[in-house]
């Protein structure tokens, strides 16, 4: 598996490991980027992202899927927000790819999967599910039901037949497997540490998620996520304006 | 794909109206009623969201309805699910075989990053949507993920996904009978610049049954 380059010293403005089946909750500032370590390989770590300035904006899922003409998220991929803008960009990736199409379980979905597993009897190990953590999370920020969106599953493949069906990669979970998202606006992430919906294995084993929030370096002019279409590019002209840019864009 | 077709009495309908291209439609479907869609010139792509019409923050959720049914594709027989686990309604018929969940609606933003900026201005369903639900005190963060009947997005095994040319023709039409109260919110989609309405958005007509 490759590895994303070393974090350099001095650099990390934060880093936590968020427990198996918790949630983590973090605005991440505009050019900071978000390593986000996969430690067990469990494929366990949902995304929703919202501007952190005005969170009525938010991830897209089909937005990012259609203007990029893929359902594979890696390295050069960005996430688009729902108002043409782009909220993260993905600098690095060692999974390959990561899922949106699948969105997150909740309680029913977790209890049809893994039965029963109640605070009652297994205390904190009980199974948490991704709705739940989310609701506990955004309401941190003043969001709640109105603001759940299908999510990014970070480290878990899902593929497409021709005929539509929806089919689980093996494969893709790897202990130490990581993703590089750079903030391209101020953004509130939440995140959740449980199980891919998707995910066919029979026990409930969420893994440890390891967050480290750094200042990477400027992107370059020929930033790959930045140049690589007339889309994105145009999405960044778009966030830039939301920025003020000292280079405004002016449209004719 | 499964093409099924239900034979209604369209003089037994409540409601018969038309629809015309680039305008949005708002109506509460009881349990039990039936809405019939018809895609009048073929190829015309007809965004739509549900909501539970007692919790507005009880949606539609694309992404439970395709996990749900283990395929993207919706079509006769598929339930969509609600964010709480819910089923709204159930496609009872369809003559077209296949309706589109993934690709969302055209909004003047993302018109801006896939076809220009000079499409700002452009009607979008994002802007019906908005008018739809505005008179019910919903906004922005009511907006969803949507279906979009009689639209055609492949997706291939190599992950590629477009929004190519319809499989929809004159006359074809899907039925969803509501299995609890529920909220529908159309935009019959004006986008211009690309083949989801063939080029040339146009009417469709919409029939509501009393339960059978």
């Amino acid at each position: 598996m490759p590895e994303l380059p070393v974090i350099p010293a001095g650099t990390v403005l934060w880093e936590e490991t968020v427990a198996p089946g918790a949630y983590w909750t973090r605005v991440v500032r505009r050019g900071d980027t978000v390593r986000i370590v996969d430690v067990d390989g469990a494929g366990a770590a949902s995304l929703l992202a919202f501007n952190a300035d005005e969170p009525s904006e938010r991830y897209n899922a089909p937005d990012t899927v259609k203007i990029q003409n893929t359902i594979l998220l890696t390295t050069g991929r960005v996430l688009f927000s729902d108002l043409g803008r782009v909220l993260c960009s993905i600098t690095g990736d060692t999974a390959g790819r990561h899922d949106t199409l699948g969105g997150f379980g909740n309680a029913a979905t977790t209890l049809e999967r893994y039965g029963p597993g109640r605070y009652l009897e297994l205390r904190n190990a009980y199974h948490r599910n991704a709705r739940d953590n989310f609701v506990a999370a955004l309401g941190r920020h003043g969001l709640g039901r109105r603001d759940l969106v299908p999510s990014c599953n970070l480290f878990a493949g899902v593929a497409v037949e021709p005929d539509g069906t929806l089919r689980w990669i093996d494969g893709v979970q790897a202990p130490g497997a990581a993703v590089d998202l750079r903030a391209e606006m101020n953004v509130l992430l939440a995140l959740s540490a449980t199980p891919h919906v998707l995910d066919p294995r029979p026990t409930y084993a969420p893994g440890s998620v390891r967050v480290t929030v750094w200042r990477g370096p400027a992107p370059a002019a020929d930033d790959p996520c930045r140049t690589g279409t007339e889309e994105a590019v145009r999405a960044f002209e778009n966030t830039a304006a939301l920025f003020s840019s000292p280079e405004p864009v002016v449209h004719a | 794909m499964t093409v099924t077709e239900a034979a209604r009495d369209v003089a037994r309908a409540r409601l018969d109206e038309t629809v015309g291209p680039g305008e949005p439609w708002t109506h509460v479907l009881a349990p039990g009623e039936v809405l019939r869609i018809v895609d009048i010139e073929g190829n015309q792509a007809v965004d739509t969201l549900l909501y539970n019409a007692e919790d507005h923050e009880d949606r539609y959720s694309a992404a439970d309805t395709i996990r749900a049914q283990g395929n993207i594709f919706l079509t006769t027989g598929s339930q969509l699910l609600s964010s709480e686990g819910n089923v709204l309604a159930t496609i009872a018929g369809d003559t077209c075989g296949r309706h589109d969940t993934s690709g969302g609606a055209c909004s003047a933003e993302s018109n801006t990053c896939r076809f220009g900026h000079h499409t700002r201005p452009m009607h979008n369903c994002r802007d019906n949507f908005l008018h739809g639900l505005a008179p019910l005190g919903m906004g922005k963060r009511d907006l969803v993920p949507n279906i979009n009947f009689f639209m055609n997005v492949p997706v291939t095994p190599d992950g590629h996904l477009d929004i190519v040319d319809g499989i929809s023709r004159p006359g074809a039409f899907v039925e969803l009978r509501a299995e609890m109260p529920t909220l529908v919110v159309i935009s019959n989609c004006p986008q211009l610049n690309n083949p989801c309405n063939g080029w040339n958005p146009t009417p469709i007509r919409l029939l509501v049954w009393p339960p059978d």
